[in-house]
Parts: C-alpha cells; sequence; structure tokens
C-alpha cells in the first residue's frame, strides 16, 4: 500500500501521477468525488494519463483521442487496443491510499 | 411536411475499395463498418505490412524503445470482424471511374462501386540521391528499419536536410542516441508556416538547447560521396558538412499519379468538397492525399496529421453511407510533435497575421501554452509540455470565420 496525498490535495477534476515504489507509474484520479487509479501510461502511445482530459468516469489520452474507462481500464476507441491495468484506492484517516494491482490487466 | 429533393443522393455502393492501408485507410473501413455498411470491402496496401502507426518511427521506434509489433494499429481478432479483403503489397496504377474498375501493378482489375482514395505522400527526394548509400527519407516502417541500421552502425556523424517535424524528431532522435548531428534548414526560420516566426524560432531553439547544430538560411548544393556511399553534404553556401547518414525530411509529393486518365481532379492532393467527395460520384479521397476544405480553418488545403487521417475516415463513411456529401463539425486541426523531451502540440488555426501570446508559464522553461490571437480572437494554442491545460483550452476554440 502507498500514500498518495491528502485527500484535500485531490479535489473532483484532478489526477496525481505516483511513480515511487512502483514498476510503472500510476494515476490517481478524482472523478467527482470518486477515486479511481490505473496505470498512467497510454497503452497506444508513451503518454501520461494523469495528463489526460477528465470527463465523467473516463480519461482522454493528452496526446490522441483514445480514452479510457477509469472503472474497467478499458479502452473506449481507438487508436488504444489494449485496458490499462486498474488499481484500488482507499481513503484512511483523511490520507488517499494506493493498493497496486500485480499481474496483467483483465 | 415538404419532402426533401432525392435527386442530389447518390445510391449507397454495394461494393467499396479503399486504396491506401494506413491510418486513414483503415478508419475508413472502420468507420464503414461501425456506421452499418454490410457491402463488400477490399483494402489495397502498396506495404506489405498490416496497418501500422506512423508517428513512433522518427521518435520510439528509431530509437529502439519501440519495436514493429507495438505499432500494429490494429490485431488480429478485429481484422476477423471487418470481413475486409486485404490486398497488401499491391499497388493500384488506375482508375476507370466509368467502368468502375481499379486496376492493380499486376494487371487485375477489381470491379468497385466505390473508390476511397487514402494513398497518402511520398518524401520528397533530392537530385543527387538517387543511387546514394547512407541518404534516407523517413516514411514507412521499412524506411526507419533502414535509416535505423544506418544510425546504430558505429557511431555515424548524422545531417538532417531540413528542419520541419520529421527533421526536427529524427535529428533529436540521433542526439538521444548519442550521434553528432547538424540541422540544415533552407530558409532563415524553420516551421513558421506551421507556427509562425515566433513559435518557429523559439522551437529550433529546442536543437541549440542540447547542442545540435542549426544552419538556417542555406540550401544544398549537392553531396560528396565515396564508393557508392554519401561522406558529406555540400552546402549552397560553399560549406561541406561530413556526413555519413543524410535524413532529407523536405516535405511529401501526394500519391495521385495513378489517378492519372480518370477524370478525378488532382492539384496538390486530390481535389475534395468538405464530405470528402470528389466531383466523380462514388469516388472520394481521406488523409494526406486529400485536398479537403476544412470547416474551422477554411483553408482548402491537404493537412498531413494523424488526426485528420481519423477524422476525414468518418466523413467520408457518412458521405458514401448517407449519399450525400456533408462537412463535418468545425473541430480545430490537432498536432503533437516530441522532440528532445519536449512535446509540441498545436491546435487550431495559425492565421496569417496571429500573434502569440503566453497564457501560461515561459518561453525559457519550455513549458507553457500560448494563445495566437486575431484581432482578439483566439485562433489556436500552442503548448510545450503543458498537456493538460492545452487539452482544456484547445477545447474552447471556436473557428475564426463562420463557415458557409
Amino acid at each position: 500500500m502507498i500514500t498518495v496525498c491528502r485527500i484535500e490535495e485531490l479535489p473532483p477534476g484532478e489526477a496525481v501521477r505516483v511513480t515511487d515504489g512502483l514498476p510503472a507509474p500510476v494515476a490517481v484520479f478524482n472523478a467527482g468525488g470518486a477515486l479511481y487509479a490505473i496505470d498512467d501510461t497510454c497503452t497506444h502511445q508513451d503518454a501520461s494519463l494523469a495528463d489526460g482530459w477528465l470527463e465523467g468516469c473516463f480519461v482522454e489520452c493528452p496526446l490522441h483521442a483514445a480514452a479510457f474507462d477509469l472503472r474497467t481500464g478499458l479502452p473506449t476507441c481507438l487508436p488504444a487496443k489494449a485496458p490499462v491495468k486498474t488499481h484500488q484506492v482507499t481513503v484512511e484517516d483523511g490520507f488517499v491510499r494506493l493498493h497496486v494491482t500485480v499481474g496483467e490487466p483483465a | 411536411m415538404t419532402t426533401a429533393p432525392t435527386t442530389a443522393l447518390t445510391p449507397v455502393p454495394r461494393s467499396i475499395t479503399v486504396v491506401g492501408a494506413s491510418l486513414a485507410g483503415l478508419s475508413t473501413v472502420r468507420a464503414l463498418r461501425a456506421e452499418g455498411y454490410d457491402g463488400a470491402l477490399t483494402l489495397v496496401g502498396a506495404e506489405h505490412h498490416l496497418p501500422y502507426d506512423r508517428p513512433p518511427l522518427s521518435k520510439d521506434f528509431l530509437k529502439g524503445t519501440a519495436d514493429a509489433d507495438s505499432l500494429a494499429l490494429g490485431t488480429a481478432e478485429e481484422y476477423d470482424g471487418l470481413g475486409v479483403e486485404w490486398l497488401l503489397g499491391e499497388t493500384a496504377t488506375r482508375l476507370d471511374p466509368a467502368a468502375r474498375t481499379v486496376t492493380l501493378g499486376g494487371g487485375r482489375e477489381l470491379r468497385t462501386d466505390a473508390v476511397v482514395v487514402a494513398t497518402g505522400a511520398t518524401p520528397r527526394r533530392l537530385p543527387g540521391t538517387e543511387g546514394l548509400a547512407g541518404i534516407h527519407t523517413l516514411r514507412t516502417l521499412d524506411d526507419a528499419v533502414a535509416l535505423r541500421a544506418d544510425l546504430t552502425a558505429g557511431s555515424p556523424r548524422l545531417v538532417v536536410i531540413g528542419a520541419g517535424f520529421i527533421g526536427a524528431e529524427v535529428a533529436a532522435t540521433a542526439h538521444a542516441l548519442g550521434l553528432r548531428v547538424t540541422v540544415v534548414e533552407a530558409v532563415e526560420v524553420p516551421l513558421e508556416r506551421a507556427l509562425g516566426r515566433e513559435m518557429g524560432l523559439l522551437c529550433a531553439g529546442l536543437h541549440a538547447d542540447h547542442g545540435v547544430e542549426l544552419l538556417c538560411g542555406t540550401g544544398v548544393a549537392g553531396f560528396t560521396a565515396d564508393g557508392g556511399r554519401v561522406t558529406g553534404v555540400q552546402l549552397a553556401d560553399g560549406r561541406l558538412l561530413p556526413a555519413d547518414v543524410v535524413l532529407v525530411g523536405v516535405g511529401v509529393r501526394p500519391n495521385t499519379d495513378w489517378l492519372a486518365g480518370s477524370g478525378v481532379a488532382v492539384d496538390d492532393g486530390v481535389v475534395c468538397d468538405a464530405g470528402c467527395a470528389t466531383k466523380i460520384p462514388n469516388v472520394l479521397a481521406v488523409g494526406d492525399v486529400a485536398r479537403v476544405p476544412h470547416p474551422f480553418t477554411g483553408r482548402h488545403a491537404r493537412i498531413e496529421h494523424w488526426t485528420n487521417a481519423m477524422e476525414q475516415a468518418a466523413t467520408a463513411a457518412r458521405t458514401l453511407l448517407s449519399g450525400a456529401s456533408t462537412a463535418p463539425r468545425a473541430v480545430p486541426p490537432y498536432f503533437w510533435s516530441h522532440q528532445y523531451g519536449a512535446m509540441i502540440q498545436l491546435a487550431g488555426h495559425v492565421a496569417p497575421g496571429a500573434r502569440p501570446r503566453v497564457v501560461e508559464g515561459d518561453l525559457d522553461t519550455r513549458s507553457f501554452v500560448a494563445a495566437y490571437e486575431l484581432d482578439g480572437h483566439t485562433t489556436a494554442y500552442l503548448s510545450i509540455n503543458q498537456p493538460k491545460l492545452f487539452n482544456r483550452l484547445r477545447r474552447g476554440l471556436t473557428p475564426l470565420l463562420a463557415t458557409p
């Protein structure tokens, strides 16, 4: 488990990229009050999804039109073909905690 | 209620041939199926490869951090579901709209109700480079494989001719590979047409930031060679640049020769209306080869951007299946470039006379967003390393001119 930040530091509509202690960067999103975490790197090309456009439960890659469902990690349209891994996020004592999923995306 | 006239509608074709199997061609096939077209579909591709993504060819693929498999635009599973006849390694040589045929290089004739021209473009070459080893252009996967082989054999000196996006990206990649690179540009300000003078100069500064020499305002007079292999680039001002490898990135020529005699109007690309239709019924064009009036910029010009290929594919599919050619929504054109770790993104139209104003960050840190303004209207945004703000701002862009 990794402590990401205080919950106040991740207001709705924002995202934070987590790299420390991880094999691959993870992006943690606050989508209208619900927290989600997915692998940060777009499966189409090397771009950080934490920099992407957040709309509802979807994040659009900052480079292309590829969008991912934060709940499932599945791409909604091409050019991304492969899902990104999803991870569990909790809030404990006012801190956002990341529980990284090990293994391949579903 | 009155009934709309139907005389202008073209009947929906029962067989469609898409000539060109890159992003534009594949996207057209996908869009046709997504819109419910269930007739015959043929995809003709001059290259032997299945459709692949070209942008990484000058960046991650050339650097060696992405392999050819990772460039695939689709999967075998998807292609199975598309129900397309693939004719790869085949070049279309003739179009006869009256007979409804496309002729292939081997003489085979395809009968088809409709044709979508997605044949792309070919890099321009310079005189005196024919048959000279070590001189490259970069467009295809095979080009990139050959260039990478030359760049990774020993520690060659690279000269890049042309400081446009391809040239700059290759220079940056070669620099990252540890090579000595010199960039030569004929005009005084690189990228001036795409970004305007101030931002063209700024992006040109990225080379100097990383110790890569950029020589502007000088043409290339010729090449020196030894045993059929390039040894140097002779500049018009008399200087000689030693070179083991040369990359020529001086623009492209649309692949329209095969349309000669077809009646399809060609003038720096296939001349289309805003719905990607030519004046010949059921002959359309998409991607780099297509000259389509753009609803955002108002310009009737070819656009060689990645997203444009996908957008025009969707437009062409709608035109074919609705039987009426209509302009799409006015979405600002968008492109990006990665150079020296800087992510450059531009959306909108750098209209003549529009001046950039930094709205976030600052130029010196190479992390900023600039708005191009003309008469108080923002026509475009340019961003370096500020993707998040850029993607928010670009959504607010509106066309300068109301489209008719």
